[in-house]
């Protein structure tokens, strides 16, 4: 189903070690020697159970988290980017216009009202605010977020409302790549639904997403393919309808 | 697609920047550049050099050795060859400096209007109605009360003062802020305001900021980039959330295992 | 006279006086630091009006003395007396008539001529001092033509009175250079000062400083573009000569709140009287 075109995102032998010094320099070898690609419009999905380590991909490749070891390339139409040694003054405007990122926990300003928070993807590339307004109003209202709180700060929002906002700041952007931790994990069911559309949207535009689901059903609506990440920390990809079964 | 363009042009060096007062006092072989429309965190504790480093930074403190280079639009300038004059006509038209304590930053005597009018006026601004239609449009930018624009400042709470310092600073368009602890000593209801106006004044208006702080939430929040600081020298730097989730140093480590959070 | 130097300072000290003020001449407005004698009278007496005096006076000069425009107040009759009696020179009340003037406060009504010197004695011969209590950072303002804090005075005084409400020791700039105290003259003075025939010398005998306006230099008052310096104006004419181009002085005529406006210039207003009757 998915039509093979050059991968936009490509890695190989990825290690990563933390190195804790507080205690003792103890060494945790959280992710050993893992590849994959990923093409435009194809959703990876990471599998295996918590803790193995599918978050520290996704920060790696937003380049919250350091390489330890392997590479990490951008393929763009005029030549490739190696992550793993990007200088840090160019994470900023590669965040801003390539790499999007739906963290688990929304974590903003204090006071901000929650429409600013979704608007500021857009105001950062130097979008117009009042068209910027209009899309965050848009994405906020398709996933059900009550009117009222638009202009609230989302600190004192329930799990799944903090959650909805951080969705529809991650997608307002429309990011060529795509990371998405457990974006529908305290979601009801309707919005789960709205989310899934999101996603099938971004794929039809030509998005490459790597993303994290909890929950079995959406996994397979959205995953072209899953990634299971072994007790061995190391993986291999395979097809999503080959092995349907595969577990958190 | 094709890559965007991610290499911004540098406009402040600093370039193997040392000053000590003593042993492990002060700054020592410093090296950074920062870019165009970038905020630079330069994080640590009491007595980590930080404070000294800014100082050296801005022009109010010669380094010992090492240089701080400023790209101005005509070309490089080391900031300690170019004399007094012009490196003090640049902090007054290219640069700004936001100080802790508002009270070092306002003429806390006169009334806000003149201050935020008064580096208009010292680039040769002659036009009171044009100064005062300044003043107010920055009091609403910095979200004071424009009625307030006669008032003089020292009747006006902390974060109203650190608020028309900010203007003040600004509304001549720096293209450099340098600020210091800009919310230290502020309640954390005011702190969370200034910092959301301080994200906005600085993606609306483009600023490069080099700012000083030891709250670490204030960096996350502000702070495209850190350094750490520990006994005058650099032992840590990179993108502030690769710092502060994934640190590297025994030092960053204990320092970002050591914040509170509620 | 026994036991002083003619004019009273030592003729070494004059020299070094003489020097400061070729220097001030040199660079109209700025100040230059002098070496200041103490003076038989207290600071804010004109102590350094009359160091100055003093070491320009020659046997041939003729002298005027005048204190807020009058020629007959304590302090002008005293300097008056005082060079009669150290340097035996002339004096006079009349203008036209002097070729020293020192002034306390006001620069005469009539239009000075080429070969006049005026020496004003000054308070404080800093503009800046008002907001910047350091010497050494004054120096520097001056030096890097800091000078946007002058603007902030004249911005509170519009905030506060809806006009610049400073009405005397107004700030000008010399020379297109020099931010400077023109001394406590009130601020109808100012145009006055502006390419004079004669030659304007300042000296402030606390402070330890003289400056100068050499004749012909440029001074502008400071203002805004839309509130432009402007001077003092009167409904009435003075009621003794009927002057209205004159700036006039306030009298208490009485206790039930009688007064009247009179020539705050005593020559100038004793000449009109004469020339009418």
């Amino acid at each position: 189903m998915t039509v093979m075109t050059q991968p936009f995102l490509s890695v190989e032998s990825l290690d990563k070690t933390f190195v804790l010094h507080g205690q003792d320099g103890l060494r945790l070898e959280v992710m050993r020697d893992l590849s994959l690609t990923l093409s435009p419009g194809e959703c990876l999905v990471l599998a295996g159970r918590s803790g193995i380590g599918k978050s520290t991909l996704l920060k790696m490749l937003h380049g919250s988290y350091r390489v330890s070891g392997g590479r990490l390339r951008l393929h763009f139409d005029d030549g490739e980017l190696a992550l793993e040694s990007l200088p840090a003054h160019a994470w900023h405007p590669l965040r801003r216009d390539v790499i999007g990122y739906v963290s688990q926990f929304l974590r903003v300003v204090p006071r901000v009202p929650a429409v600013e928070v979704v608007m500021e993807p857009l105001l950062a590339r130097g979008a117009d605010a009042s068209e910027a307004r209009a899309k965050a109003e848009t994405l906020l209202e398709r996933l059900n977020l009550p009117e009222r709180l638009w202009s609230l700060p989302p600190g004192t929002f329930s799990g799944g409302e903090q959650q909805r906002v951080n969705i529809a700041r991650g997608f307002i952007g429309e990011h060529p790549l795509l990371l998405l931790d457990e974006p529908t994990a305290s979601l009801d069911a309707a919005n789960r639904d709205v989310v899934v559309a999101m996603i099938q949207e971004a794929k039809a535009r030509g998005t490459a997403m790597l993303g994290i689901f909890h929950d079995d059903d959406v996994r397979e609506r959205v995953a072209d393919r899953l990634l299971p990440l072994d007790r061995h920390m190391s993986a291999r990809t395979r097809a999503a309808e080959s092995d349907p079964q595969e577990t958190p | 697609m094709k890559c965007p363009q991610l290499d911004r042009p540098t406009l402040l060096e600093a370039r193997d920047l040392t000053r000590l007062y003593g042993p492990g006092k002060g700054c020592e072989g410093i090296d950074f550049a920062l870019r165009s429309g970038e905020v630079l965190g330069i994080v640590g504790e009491s007595g980590s050099g930080k404070s000294t480093l800014l100082r050296t930074l801005c022009g109010m403190e010669a380094p010992d050795a090492g240089r701080v280079v400023y790209h101005a639009h005509e070309g490089e300038l080391d900031l300690y060859a170019i004399g007094e004059a012009r490196r003090r006509a640049l902090l007054r038209m290219e640069w700004g400096l936001v100080h802790q304590n508002p009270r070092d930053g306002l003429r806390l005597g006169v009334s806000a209007g003149a201050n935020i009018g008064e580096r208009l006026m010292a680039l040769g601004e002659r036009h009171y109605g044009q100064l005062r239609a300044a003043g107010q449009d920055w009091m609403g930018r910095v979200e004071l009360d424009p009625g307030r624009i006669d008032d003089a400042p020292q009747h006006f709470s902390g974060g109203m003062q650190q608020r028309l310092q900010i203007a003040r600073t600004l509304v001549t368009r720096p293209r450099l802020v340098f600020m210091d602890e800009p919310t230290g000593g502020l309640d954390v209801s005011v702190q969370a305001r200034l910092l959301d106006m301080l994200r906005t004044l600085v993606r609306e208006l483009g600023l490069s900021v080099v700012l000083v702080t030891h709250d670490l939430a204030v960096a996350r929040l502000l702070a495209d980039r850190l350094m750490v600081m520990r006994r005058g020298r650099v032992v840590e730097a990179g993108l502030t959330d690769q710092i502060l989730d994934d640190p590297q140093h025994a030092y960053t480590q204990l320092l970002v295992s050591s914040v509170l959070t509620p | 006279m026994n036991g002083y130097n003619f004019a009273y300072l030592d003729e070494q000290t004059k020299r070094m006086i003489r020097r400061g003020l070729l220097k001030a001449v040199a660079i109209p407005g700025y100040q230059v630091p002098f070496g200041g004698r103490e003076m038989p009278m207290p600071y804010g007496w004109g102590t350094g009006g009359m160091q100055l005096t003093a070491s320009i006076l020659g046997e041939e000069d003729v002298l005027k003395v005048i204190d807020q425009g009058a020629d007959d107040t304590t302090n002008a009759v005293s300097i008056r007396a005082f060079f009669e009696r150290v340097a035996g020179v002339e004096t006079t009340t009349a203008t036209a008539d002097a070729n020293v003037i020192q002034t306390r406060h006001r620069i005469p009504e009539t239009p000075l001529a080429a070969g006049q010197i005026l020496v004003f004695q000054v308070p404080i011969p800093e503009p800046l001092r008002f907001i910047e209590p350091s010497e050494e950072e004054t120096r520097m303002m001056h030096a890097l033509e800091e000078y946007g804090v002058m603007h902030v005075k004249l911005y509170e005084d519009i905030a506060r009175h809806g006009h610049i409400a400073t009405t005397y020791a107004y700030p000008v700039k010399v020379d297109g250079r020099y931010v400077t105290d023109p001394s406590p003259i009130p601020k109808f003075d100012n145009p006055k000062l502006h390419m004079s025939e004669a030659l304007m010398l300042f000296g402030a005998g606390r402070e330890k400083r003289l400056y100068a306006i050499p004749p012909h230099t440029r001074v502008e008052s400071l203002d805004f573009e839309d509130h432009p310096f402007e001077i003092q104006e009167w409904d009435a004419p003075c009621a003794l000569c009927g002057a209205r181009d004159s700036f006039l002085d306030e009298v208490i005529t009485d206790d039930r709140g009688g007064r009247m406006f009179v020539c705050s210039d005593t020559d100038y207003c004793q000449n009109r009287q004469e020339e009418v009757a």
